[in-house]
């Protein structure tokens, strides 16, 4: 954890006087294609596996029997390959690949030795690949979103280290030396991740704390992936970006630093719903850290509210932004239902209900995959050379995607809600209870449904845009040939 | 002004405070918590799992069963977990640290599609109804979503006059198959063991037991004493002044 680049800016020279940048755009592209390709593929595959094993997992609850009589394809372990394969199959890998690119872009720097952030990428990939297989196998540790065997977790972290070394090393060769504010989410981000997946491994998988500190790490490491992990990243991406497609600067450079500060505090504080069995300052602190993280929150999406007013229409037309628009509304909405459901009296009727995975999925697939997803059609034309073959389909894959978060979420948040007032109701009896919530979440299914041909899209459109870069040089010549009047 | 090496030791140290929260002051506080002794019985609670109901325990983990339920009991007032008869003690119902000491991982579990099973071995005694509601869901709860694991059965045809051998399901439940036999694996067995062994209905000291109601008129005039009837914790102070009242008036 010590971050000698950051620290090591002491030669940097005033701001005015930045040396000119010598690394041309094409330069940086080229260093960062194929790893970043990589990792864009990679996890382009796992979102798609992870939303049929999704889709399966909700089917069950249309018909129990099917693949019933399969160990494999059981709820309890399809449920969670479901999760995994999103979270660190699809996730995590997109998650680092922008960073890399933002890292090389703001310090116009090529990214340092891309032959190894391949092997780390392969490595990372062997091991989501092992873990999946091994939850499916039946070897889960039993904690949620950690599930993962030690076979896929040591790779993974391996990985992930050698990813985040290159990553270190690229931003300690970084020729424009002040660091920019999206800079800084990613870094935290980037360090974070291995202090509390290490620490959360190490105390549930490799030596078990005692007791309840299980569960409380747990939904501590949780919570800090989703807040700190995918909300900086996917708030990094949005501040980089945006400005870039409305040719405008961020709203207001201290706020973003306000934001930073606030969600860094509150946002990593938050762990433990309220009537937690274990001492109640836990589940009493959590609940004062979710209910301050109102306040980046609100930051945040007045920073992108103000920042999006005066969007071009250039803006509006180009096909990233549409997805980097949609985000912060989802951000707002999770964030605000998780501020409001850490409330005692609302937890109550939520708590073990469908109402968690509804907020929970709108934070990672409409805010961080819709940022990723925008962020994956600014980087790949880029990295390639060459537009999207047809943009129709990433209109496609856009409409697709915001239509099946919204059937999935909204219908299960619903669910939820009457599910919570039905279990809350001892008059009825438990099967009673079902006829609350089972016609939303049948309801829901359309949305995921929706979501897996969104996800197939975009693995469609990025296997159209690399043919099409494969098959480029041979079409120029053609052309050129045919130009020239050569018939063949 | 450069401010990198300011703001990794800040973000450094905001982080560190969230580690320093919820790893390691927990990990202070619960980390060397023992087992209790309950006074009534001498029995350390809470008990060490047999070892069928540990193997158990890896089925539970292995098929993923803390999805659906949950193994924590809310408060009296808190939802209706105590209405619902998921408490396991009387009084004071609601799970607290000390029923986990046995259990790793601790499956608290965040979603109750299905009831809570914190005290299902007390609800539930029959080895053979678990064993069927694991078979097929929908013989024992209609309209049940749960997933059957018949995975965790073997199944033969009976031959014409052949007696079901001992390790089949008795075939009394309405709607099993009668021309074939049913016979848990282990991981049935044990899972069944485990589930079986899932009661946290210790009476401690942070869980005391109801007071107890007066018993008669004299104990409801009498302004000060305590209840005859001293409750058996392991709270102190309950049992000294209950005495003196009855041995006073005997001299």
């Amino acid at each position: 954890m010590t971050a000698i680049p950051l620290t090591s800016q002491s030669q940097s020279v005033a701001p005015g006087l930045v040396t000119a940048p010598t690394v041309t755009d094409a330069e940086i592209d080229a260093s960062c294609q194929a790893p970043i390709l990589l990792l864009f593929a990679n996890a382009a595959v796992w979102l798609f596996i992870g939303s049929v094993l999704g889709l399966l997992a909700t089917l069950k609850f249309h018909q129990p029997e099917i693949l019933a009589n399969c160990a494999w394809f059981t709820y309890g372990r399809v449920h969670p390959a479901q999760m995994n394969a999103f979270i660190y199959g699809f996730g995590v890998p997109t998650g680092l690949a922008v960073l890399l690119w933002i890292v090389c872009q703001t310090g116009r720097v090529r990214l340092a030795l891309p032959q190894v952030v391949v092997a780390g990428a392969l490595l990372w990939n062997a091991g989501v690949t092992l873990g999946l297989i091994g939850i499916l196998y039946g070897d889960s540790t039993g904690f949620e979103w950690l599930e993962m065997p030690r076979y896929g977790s040591i790779p993974m972290l391996a990985g992930y280290l050698i990813i985040g070394v290159m990553a270190m090393l690229t931003l300690h060769q970084r020729r424009e030396r002040a660091l920019q504010i999206s800079q800084w989410f990613l870094l935290t981000a980037l360090l974070w991740f291995a202090w509390i997946y290490t620490t959360a491994n190490f105390l549930l998988v490799a030596f078990p704390a005692r007791g309840v500190v299980q569960p409380v790490i747990d939904s501590w490491y949780i919570n800090n992936l989703t807040n700190i992990w995918f909300g900086f990243i996917g708030i990094a991406t949005l501040f980089y970006l945006v400005p870039k497609l409305i040719d405008n600067p961020l709203y207001s450079r201290y706020l973003a630093v306000f934001l930073f500060w606030t969600l860094l505090f509150f946002g990593s504080w938050t762990a433990v719903g309220p009537g937690a069995p274990m001492p109640a300052w836990i589940p009493a602190v959590s609940t004062v850290g979710t209910v301050l993280l109102l306040i980046p929150t609100l930051a945040f999406a007045i920073t992108l509210k103000k920042t999006m007013e005066c969007q071009t229409q250039k803006a509006k037309t180009s096909l990233p932004f549409q997805f980097l628009f949609f985000a912060p509304p989802a951000y707002l909405l999770s964030r605000l239902a998780l501020v409001v459901t850490s409330l005692a009296r609302v937890s109550v009727v939520t708590q073990f209900t469908w109402f968690t995975p509804a907020v929970t999925q709108l934070f990672l697939y409409g805010f961080f995959a819709m940022t990723m997803f925008g962020a994956i059609y600014y980087i790949a034309p880029r990295l390639l050379g060459t537009a999207f073959p047809s943009p129709k389909l990433v209109k496609f894959h856009f409409s697709l995607a915001l239509f099946g978060i919204l059937l999935y979420s909204l219908p299960l948040a619903i669910g939820g809600v009457r599910q919570g007032y039905a279990l809350n109701d001892a008059s009825l009896s438990l099967q009673n209870t079902l006829d609350s919530w089972l016609m939303c979440l049948r309801v829901s299914t359309l949305g995921e449904l929706l979501m897996v041909l969104a996800n197939l899209l975009l693995l469609v459109n990025l296997g159209a845009i690399i043919y099409c870069r494969a098959s480029v040089e041979a079409k120029a010549a053609w052309v050129a040939n045919k130009i020239a009047g050569v018939r063949p | 002004m450069n401010p990198g090496p300011l703001l990794f030791l800040g973000a450094f140290f905001a982080l560190a405070t969230s580690w320093l929260g919820f790893v390691l002051a927990p990990q202070l506080q619960l980390g060397r918590e023992q087992l209790v002794e309950i006074q009534e019985t001498g029995v350390a609670y809470p008990p060490m799992r047999p070892g069928m109901a540990r193997q158990g325990e890896r089925v539970y983990r292995a098929n993923g069963c803390f999805y659906c339920h949950t193994q924590q009991v809310r408060e009296q007032l808190y939802g209706a977990d105590v209405v619902r008869g998921w408490g396991g003690r009387a009084g004071k119902v609601q799970s607290v640290a000390q029923d986990y000491l046995q259990d790793s991982p601790v499956m608290l579990g965040s979603q109750r599609v299905g009831p809570d099973l914190a005290n299902i071995g007390l609800r539930h005694p029959s080895a053979n109804a678990l064993l069927w509601h694991l078979y097929n869901p929908r013989l024992v709860a209609t309209g049940s979503v749960m997933p059957p694991y018949r995975y965790l059965f073997t199944k033969r045809k009976l031959k014409p006059g052949e007696k079901p051998s001992a390790e089949a399901l008795p075939s009394n439940m309405p709607g099993a198959p009668v021309d074939e036999q049913i016979i848990p694996t282990d991981d049935a067995r044990a899972l069944v063991a485990y589930l079986q062994s899932l009661h946290s209905d210790g009476v401690l000291f942070e869980t005391p037991p109801p007071p107890a109601p007066p018993t008669n008129a004299v104990a409801t005039a009498s302004t000060n004493a305590p209840s005859t009837k001293a409750p058996a914790t392991n709270a102190p102070a309950t049992n000294t002044p209950a005495r003196t009242p009855t041995n006073g008036p005997a001299k």
